[in-house]
C-alpha cells in the first residue's frame, strides 16, 4: 500500500534565471481530489509553477513540501509536456517504458502498457511508431505513459494546446475518468473554456504571482482582481 | 590504367578460386577488426552517453582531447604499443607482441576516441529532447544510459561503423605490433603493403578491392539487420 502523497504545499517559492524572477514568491496547497487550473497570460509563469512543483525546476527560495519524504513522492506524479516528448519506440514500448524502469518484466509491461494505450483510444495503435501518430495521439500516448504508473498526481501543461477540437474533447474525457479514479490533476491552459468545464478549483497567475484563485464556481462567477476578470472575458491584458 | 584493370581480375579471379590465402587473410582482418570494433564499442558509446549527460568541471576539456584523439596517428600508436608490449616493456610479460591480440589493442586504442565523439554527439541531441522526460521518470544516471543508448542506436550504429571503416583500413599501427607474419598475423591491408613493396602492383590492387567490397559487405549487413533507412524509423 502506497501512503498518500498529498496534500502538497509549496512554501513561499521563487524560480529565477539569469537574473530575472520568472515565479513568486508564491505559497500554494494542492490536497483532496479534482482539479486545479492554473490560468493566467502568456509568460505568467504557468508552466514555471507545474515543473518547480513537479521538481523540474530549481527553486531560489522555498521549498515544495509533500505527505511524504520527496524520493517516495517522486515515483507517485507523473507530468504531461505541452509538446509531448515522444520516445524513439514503439506506441505499445513508449507507454512500458516507466513500468520497465519500475522492475517489470517486458511481457507484463507490455501488456499493462497495451490496456493503458486501449484506455486511451490507442488500442489500435500498439505497433506504430510513436513519430507516426497524429498530434492528438501523440498527446493521447505521453497522457497513457504518465497514467500506467497510476500515480497520485497528475500534472499536464497545456495538454490541448495546438489540438482541434475533437482531439481536445478526447483528451478532456480521459481526464475526466482519470479525475474519477481519484488521481490528483493540476493542469494548465489557456482555453477559459476547458478551464470552465474541468476545475474544481483554479489558481490565477500574473508576471509570476499567484493574484487571484479558489473554488472553481466563486472565482469564474466572481474574480477578485481586475486581470483575472479581464482574462476570463477574453479582454487583452497589460 | 591497365594495372586496375588488372588488379580487378585478379580480384574475381581470386574470389572466384576461392584462394586459401586470401580467405585466410580476410577472416583475419575481418576477426581482428571486429573484435577491436566491438571492445571499442563498449568503451566508447557508453562514455560517450556519461559526457552527454553529465555536467562536471573539466568536461568541455575532456570532449575537446577525445575530438582531438579522433586523429590520432596510428604509427604513433602502434609505435607506443610496441614499447609497452616488446620484451622490456612494462607489460611484455604478456608475450602479446606480434599476435593479432597486439593488433586489436593498437586498433581499440586508435578508434575508441571516434566511436566516443560520435556517440557524444549523436546522444547529446537525443539528451536534449529526451532529457525532462527522463528527469520527469525519476530515472537513475544508469537507467538514463540505457534509454539513450537503446533509443539512439541506429545513430550508434553510425559511429561503430566509422571506427570499423577507421580499422579495417589500418595498416600503420598493426604493421609495427603486428609484424605482418605469414599465417600469423599478416591482414589484408598489410599484405596490400608487402605486394606494394615487391612491385607486384596487380595482386596489391586486387587485394584492395576485396578489402573495399568487405567493407562495404559489412556496412550494408549490419544496416540490413539494424532496419534503418526505414520511413517509419529514425
Amino acid at each position: 500500500m502506497v501512503a498518500p502523497i498529498l496534500p502538497l504545499r509549496a512554501e513561499n517559492i521563487r524560480v529565477a534565471r539569469g537574473g530575472k524572477t520568472l515565479l513568486g514568491p508564491l505559497s500554494l496547497e494542492i490536497g483532496g481530489e479534482g482539479v486545479t487550473i492554473v490560468l493566467g497570460p502568456n509568460g505568467s509563469g504557468k508552466t514555471t509553477l507545474l515543473r518547480a512543483l513537479h521538481g523540474l525546476e530549481r527553486l531560489r527560495e522555498g521549498a515544495v513540501r509533500w505527505a511524504v519524504p520527496e524520493p517516495e513522492a517522486r515515483s507517485q506524479q507523473a507530468f504531461v509536456f505541452q509538446a509531448p516528448i515522444l520516445m524513439r519506440r514503439s506506441v505499445v514500448d513508449s507507454i512500458a517504458y516507466p513500468l520497465l524502469l519500475d522492475g517489470l518484466r517486458r511481457g507484463e509491461a507490455r501488456d499493462r502498457a497495451a490496456d493503458a494505450a486501449e484506455a486511451v483510444g490507442l488500442g489500435d495503435r500498439l505497433a506504430l511508431q510513436a513519430m507516426n501518430l497524429s498530434g492528438g495521439e501523440k498527446q493521447k500516448l505521453a497522457i497513457a505513459r504518465a497514467l500506467v504508473r497510476r500515480p497520485q498526481i497528475l500534472f499536464l501543461d497545456e495538454p490541448c494546446a495546438n489540438l482541434d477540437g475533437r482531439a481536445t474533447r478526447d483528451i478532456e474525457a480521459i481526464l475526466a475518468k482519470v479525475r474519477e479514479q481519484g488521481t490528483r490533476i493540476v493542469m494548465s491552459t489557456h482555453n477559459v473554456g476547458q478551464a470552465r468545464r474541468m476545475a474544481d478549483e483554479a489558481v490565477f497567475l500574473f508576471d509570476g504571482r499567484m493574484i487571484d484563485g479558489g473554488k472553481a464556481s466563486d472565482f469564474f462567477d466572481n474574480p477578485q482582481t481586475p486581470e483575472a476578470r479581464a482574462h476570463l472575458q477574453g479582454d487583452l491584458l497589460p | 590504367m591497365n594495372d586496375i584493370l588488372t588488379g580487378m581480375i585478379e580480384a574475381v579471379r581470386l574470389i572466384l578460386t576461392l584462394d586459401p590465402t586470401l580467405i585466410e587473410i580476410s577472416l583475419r582482418s575481418l576477426q581482428v577488426t571486429v573484435s577491436a570494433t566491438v571492445i571499442a564499442s563498449l568503451i566508447g558509446l557508453p562514455l560517450g552517453a556519461w559526457l552527454a549527460i553529465n555536467r562536471f568541471r573539466a568536461r568541455r576539456f575532456v570532449i575537446a582531447c577525445l575530438n582531438a584523439l579522433m586523429g590520432l596517428p596510428p604509427v604513433v600508436v602502434g609505435l607506443v604499443v610496441y614499447v609497452l608490449l616488446s620484451r622490456s616493456g612494462p607489460l611484455g610479460v604478456l608475450g602479446l607482441l606480434f599476435t593479432t591480440s597486439a593488433m586489436i589493442i593498437a586498433q581499440v586504442i586508435i578508434i575508441t576516441p571516434i566511436i566516443a565523439s560520435i556517440s557524444h554527439q549523436a546522444i547529446r541531441e537525443l539528451w536534449a529532447d529526451y532529457h525532462d522526460l527522463l528527469i520527469s521518470l525519476n530515472t537513475t544516471r544508469w537507467q538514463r544510459i540505457k534509454a539513450l543508448l537503446w533509443d539512439g542506436r541506429r545513430a550508434l550504429l553510425t559511429a561503430s561503423l566509422a571506427g570499423f571503416g577507421r580499422a579495417i583500413g589500418e595498416v600503420g599501427a598493426i604493421m609495427i605490433v603486428g609484424g605482418n607474419i605469414d599465417n600469423a598475423t599478416r591482414v589484408l591491408t598489410t599484405a596490400i603493403a608487402l605486394e606494394t613493396g615487391k612491385g607486384n602492383f596487380a595482386l596489391a590492387l586486387a587485394l584492395g578491392f576485396i578489402l573495399i567490397a568487405l567493407a562495404i559487405s559489412v556496412n550494408f549487413a549490419l544496416h540490413l539487420l539494424s532496419k534503418t533507412e526505414r520511413s517509419s524509423l529514425w
